[in-house]
């Protein structure tokens, strides 16, 4: 059995998470095999789930943890009325 | 098909989202005894929140930033999120992770700052295509930008930002909650009370609704990359 490409899109994440069923996943593989389109949007689409995941895409503030730690010391102060 | 003199074709599929893989939260907690932490914290000794929460202030901050898509407010979000958690930590019974418990105190201050900011009337104009609707992703040959070396562009990191913020709210929080905070399918779904089913679809339109967006920005970015033209 051969799918087609559009079949394979439907299948990328599932693919990605090795998450598909056997029967599945080994019709998508040998259509990556051969197909040179539908291998660079499984690469492209993988190497953008890493860019989304790296801490540097939201940059943390300088000074959060400072004034987050403030602000609780602040809140145990008062809950113990020191 | 591996492509001549291409940088990057990853076959390691534990590089994003396995199951099999400890997350970052989790290699943060290999050396810590949170219960113990917590049992203190309960028993009389507060300060030991600040240790406890140490490991997850960035995550906190950066589901909130996604949501709100402010600086400050996010910030104002992340703190009441960890003072909330603070103020209801008795009510914690262990039955998840700590880190799982935290990020779904995060998430619903996040929402509700959401709601406040009149996010009805934004979401609507921002619904984005349907469950049900079609989605393709960008066609491209190869692709030859590597991810490290990318986000070291400043504009790179603002385009991988707008493409999650704009991503409408369905889509975002599974994004955030499975391939940014890492958690499994499971615990995505049981935090958003969705089925594992609609995480799967979503997590799929999302991410090919991020491709279609992003690959075509980064093209621009680095012309010499070769690509197939729109269909």
């Amino acid at each position: 059995m051969v799918i087609e490409c559009k079949h394979v899109w439907d299948h990328l994440s599932g693919y990605l998470d090795s998450s598909l069923p056997a029967d599945t996943r080994a019709l998508v593989q040998k259509h990556l095999e051969h197909c040179e389109i539908c291998s660079a949007i499984l690469d492209s689409t993988r190497n953008i789930l890493i860019l989304t995941a790296d801490d540097r895409v939201f940059e943390f503030p300088v000074g959060f943890s400072e004034r987050l730690h403030a602000r609780l010391n602040e809140e145990f102060h008062r809950d113990t009325g020191k | 098909m591996p492509l001549p003199g291409e940088p990057l074709r990853p076959i390691d599929h534990s590089a994003v989202g396995s199951g099999a893989i400890l997350t970052r939260m989790d290699v943060a907690l290999t050396t810590r005894n949170e219960a113990e932490m917590i049992a203190s914290i309960l028993g009389g000794d507060p300060e030991r929140y600040h240790e406890l929460i140490r490991p997850y202030e960035r995550h906190v901050y950066r589901m909130a930033l996604s949501f709100v898509k402010n600086e400050a407010d996010a910030e104002d979000v992340a703190q009441e999120a960890f003072l909330k958690a603070f103020h209801h930590l008795a009510s914690f019974r262990g039955q998840a992770k700590f880190s799982t418990w935290l990020i779904s105190i995060a998430l619903n201050e996040a929402r509700s700052r959401l709601r406040l900011q009149s996010a009805v009337r934004m979401e609507s104009l921002d619904e984005g295509p349907g469950e049900d609707g079609q989605i393709s992703p960008a066609l491209l040959r190869d692709w030859r930008e590597i991810p490290s070396q990318a986000l070291e562009r400043k504009e790179v990191r603002a385009m991988v930002r707008a493409a999650i913020e704009n991503l409408s709210p369905i889509y975002r929080e599974v994004v955030i909650l499975r391939d940014m905070e890492e958690l499994s399918i499971e615990e995505t779904a049981a935090m958003l009370t969705i089925s594992t089913a609609s995480v799967k679809v979503r997590l799929h339109r999302a991410r090919i609704m991020l491709q279609k967006v992003l690959a075509p920005q980064l093209k621009s970015s680095a012309p010499q990359r070769r690509w197939f033209p729109w269909s």
